[in-house]
């Protein structure tokens, strides 16, 4: 047995779990609920290899103070390493709770058994419960590849319907986001942006704003804004004044060109892939192979898209006895203490950052930021614990955005309809921004703003497997020969970072739009012309699954309606996805989803509902993406600053779903969360060709885009 | 600092506060019920949505004088863990809740609906919610959830 890399850091038993005496038991993670429901498939692992009922578990997010460090929440990493360090471990502890049993019943390993925490001896008929044995104290040992979680077939939670941790508060609006928690002597706090990213204050006449009801504090530090008031809706109206009295300076404009003309023409870096990994070598030009009977070549575009959290950003901070606490949303609350650390000259351990659910993220957004925000205001009245929340234009606003990418690709075909040859490249500012200890640099929002400001490092191309920008840009499926490319493009004008499947949706939606345009070039139905490509078994019936779920093929279609199909495997090693996609456009262009078909296998099922439910959410909040989102901004600024600036879709837009779910026992858990973004993108984009003839291959897929591309014929 | 008498969940309540103060601050603030959440201040995404005399009304920005003498219920007075709503059972059991920041608001978007109409079809399922944003794509099983409780409630 390989154990998980999270235990590197955390090798101690004790980091993992906690057996209480009352018939509790606490299992321990480094990694943060938003929403996507760890915390249940988390409980339910360790209720299975305990043994336990799943009612006595209680699942500890992550604390600076109490959990293991398991860096940040992302990349659909959780199950994998927290999941599997947790079983691990709460196997360990079931091994060395049975030989404690065993020794004080006087009976072999072999013939105990477990129910609900209690031991008991098949011979002599004596009992003796973990809290008895072990009830409020250390294992104090590391874990080791000595014990052996379950065989799947002695399951009786793992796989089967459960409910959802917690949901009973999500319902009853009796669970405390960040938002909601409320300290004695609490104020409130709002902060005061720049109109632009880089405009400076200049003058600001506070006396005003001092004067209004219940204003304790204006702080400001620089270019960093921010007032304290009693009571909220002060805060909200005296951040208001403010912003009308503060004088900015007028230089720095964002560079306002075109940017996809920008993402070609700015300077960059640009590395070749060999399976998967950026090599530092020159770039080579793509081939037409001699053989080739056709060569296709397409460009496709994503703006900048927003995490577009439901609920502002938002933190509360202390500051007492010369250290500082901060409760907050962030998916990295390690990384982020560090970071802070840096900006406050602070030494990291009089900081303590607790991770609080907010409002799902889907990625960095504004939560490290806020954290920042919230521990500069109450740095201006130490002792009294400061809520600090973004409005909503600040969220929209300042938020790092999912980058602006595009993806030329090219392929040839022979002359029975396979491909030779694909080449895929991949331009794009970095999807890597979030906040750690950068030395004398920040990415922390306020610190460039600061009187003594920090700068944003400048990002380096990340070299990894898969990683940001190259993630899925190499296809799974098989062609003689391949040359892929990844572009990190430099002084672009909007601030980035990491959203929900980085560069998979971008490069998923370019890789199996082509596929299309392939199979249409070809003759070939798409479903068989990608099979015809594909070899990985469990990627053929994943795709096949989705096919037959939807019966592709059979279906006599009205004018106006189309279906795509598409497929991947997130970041070619993760959970398998495909979808198939029903749509109609009308007369005007409108496009409306009806069906998704999707199909997964995310290796070994813990918690079925809560897999669906994650492929579902990434089906509908990519298909919002991709029909509806784009950051508009001009040399003032960013232009999306709410709602209706920035649309997404709503009840009457979503598509029903049903969704096929292949599970394998036998295999480790597969990060499902980010699995479905992409192939929705390209389902749609897919079934628009099919319905009305016309390849978009701009995002988002608008009813404008449908007319220009009918106007081009 | 005015007086300002609310009837929430209820109850009255009498309260010294600015008389321009956007409802939800109050609710949130000074009566302790944090079930309405505070999304963008704009009447945009429905996350901080009462029944105010039985219909769903943004709370974020509507100043709270222009609430009295209307009877104002949160998601705390429609039903509590121990005493769950259907809708609320409902949502439990569809696990219609993601983040679950906007599911308060789409509760009571939906209770709305279902005191008015309560035998719904899809697409006014969906028109009744048009005004509620969620961000983690429950929709179709939020659909699901109002369409159980519907049947619930209808026997």
């Amino acid at each position: 047995m390989t154990l998980s890399s999270s235990f590197s850091n955390n090798p101690d038993l004790d980091s993992w779990l906690h057996i209480h005496a009352d018939g509790r038991v606490t299992v321990y993670t480094g990694k943060v609920e938003i929403g996507q429901k760890l915390t249940t498939a988390f409980a339910v692992i360790a209720a299975e290899e305990l043994d336990v009922d799943l009612d006595r578990i209680t699942v500890q997010t992550a604390d600076t103070a109490l959990s293991p460090a398991e860096g940040y929440t992302s990349g659909s990493m959780s199950m994998e390493n927290s999941g599997t360090a947790i079983r691990q471990a709460t196997a360990e502890a079931r091994r060395v709770l049975l030989e404690l049993a065993s020794e004080k019943l006087g009976e072999p390993v072999e013939t105990l058994t477990v129910t609900d925490g209690d031991v008991g001896g098949e011979h002599t008929n004596q009992h003796v419960s973990y809290w008895d044995l072990m009830g409020d104290k250390q294992f104090d040992r590391e874990v080791t590849d000595g014990a052996t979680p379950k065989n799947p077939d002695q399951y009786r939670l793992i796989g089967n319907p459960i409910s959802a941790k917690g949901i009973d508060g999500l319902v009853t609006g009796a669970m405390a986001f960040v938002h909601d928690m409320e300290l004695p002597g609490m104020v409130h706090a709002r902060v005061v942006r720049p109109p632009r990213y880089h405009a400076g204050l200049k003058e600001l006449d506070e006396a005003p704003v001092r004067a209004m009801a219940g204003v304790i504090e204006v702080v400001r530090d620089g270019s960093f804004l921010a007032v304290i008031c009693e009571r909220e809706e002060q805060a909200v109206w005296a951040a208001a004044k403010l912003a009308g009295l503060a004088v900015w300076d007028d230089k720095n404009a964002l560079p306002s060109a075109d940017i996809f003309e920008q993402l070609k023409n700015n300077p960059r870096e640009s590395f070749p892939l060999a399976d998967g990994v950026p090599q530092d070598i020159p770039v080579q030009s793509p081939e037409t192979p001699a053989k080739a009977a056709a060569t296709l070549s397409s460009t496709y575009q994503r703006p900048y898209i927003m995490h577009g959290s439901i609920g502002p950003s938002a933190a509360l901070a202390c500051f007492k006895d010369q250290g500082l606490e901060v409760w907050c949303h962030s998916q990295g609350v390690f990384p982020l203490r560090q970071a802070m650390a840096g900006v406050l000259a602070m030494p990291e351990e009089s900081i303590r950052v607790s991770h609080v659910p907010g409002a799902g993220c889907y990625g960095h957004n504004g939560a490290d930021d806020v954290a920042l925000d919230a521990a500069l205001a109450a740095r201006a009245i130490p002792g009294r614990p400061v809520l600090l929340k973004w409005e909503r234009a600040d969220e929209h606003g300042w938020e790092p955005y999912g980058p602006a990418m595009q993806m030329d690709v090219q392929a040839s075909l022979d002359d029975e309809g396979r491909i030779l040859y694909w080449s895929h490249e991949t331009y794009s500012d970095s999807h890597m921004g979030r906040p750690a200890d950068h030395g004398e640099h920040s990415r922390l929002l306020a610190s460039w703003h600061l009187e003594n400001p920090r700068t944003p490092p400048i990002p380096q191309p990340n070299m990894g497997f898969q990683s940001g920008i190259h993630r899925n840009a190499d296809p799974i499926y098989d062609f003689p020969d391949r040359r892929i490319v990844k572009h990190m493009v430099r002084e672009l004008p909007l601030r980035t970072s990491s959203l929900r499947s980085l560069g998979a949706y971008a490069n998923v939606f370019a890789i199996e739009s082509f596929m299309d345009e392939l199979a249409h070039e070809s003759g070939a139905d798409p479903l068989e012309f990608r099979l015809k490509h594909l070899t990985d078994e469990r990627a053929r019936v994943v795709l096949e699954a989705a096919a037959t779920h939807a019966a592709w093929g059979a279906v006599d279609r009205e004018d106006g309606h189309g279906r795509g199909i598409a497929m991947a495997r997130y970041k070619n090693q993760k959970c398998f996805a495909a979808v198939v996609m029903d749509l109609s456009v009308d007369d005007f262009g409108a496009i409306t989803l009806h069906h998704a078909v999707i199909a997964a296998d995310a290796g070994q099922v813990v918690d079925p509902e809560g897999l669906r439910n994650q492929l579902e959410g990434g089906l509908i909040q990519s298909a919002s993406w991709t029909l509806k989102e784009k950051v508009d901004f001009d040399g003032g600024g960013v232009l999306s600053r709410d709602w209706e600036s920035y649309p997404i879709l709503t009840f009457p837009e979503v598509p029903t779903i049903e969704t096929v779910l292949i599970d394998h026992p036998d295999q480790p858990f597969l990060g499902a969360g980010e699995a479905t973004q992409g192939p929705t993108a390209a389902a749609i984009g897919n079934a628009i060709f099919d319905a009305i003839g016309l390849r978009l291959r701009r995002l988002p897929l608008t009813q404008d885009r449908v007319r220009e591309a009918a106007a081009e014929g | 600092m005015s007086k300002v008498s609310l009837n929430v969940n209820g109850h009255e309540h009498h309260l010294d506060v600015d008389e321009k103060t956007p409802l939800i601050y109050v609710l949130r603030n000074d009566l302790g019920l944090k079930g309405p959440k505070l999304g963008c201040g704009l009447e945009q995404c429905g996350a901080c949505m009462v029944l105010v005399d039985g219909k769903s009304e943004f709370s974020c920005s509507t100043p709270v004088a222009a609430f009295e003498n209307r009877a104002i219920t949160t998601i705390e007075g429609i039903g509590t863990a121990e005493n769950l709503h259907v809708l609320q059972q409902a949502f439990v059991t569809e696990r219609a809740a993601q983040c679950g920041y906007c599911i308060p608001g789409m509760i009571v978007a939906a209770k709305a609906l279902l005191d008015a109409n309560p035998d719904p079809n899809e697409e006014e399922i969906c028109e009744a919610l048009s005004d509620n944003l969620c961000r983690c794509g429950t929709h179709a099983r939020i659909i699901k959830a109002v369409l159980r409780a519907a049947q619930e409630i209808r026997g």
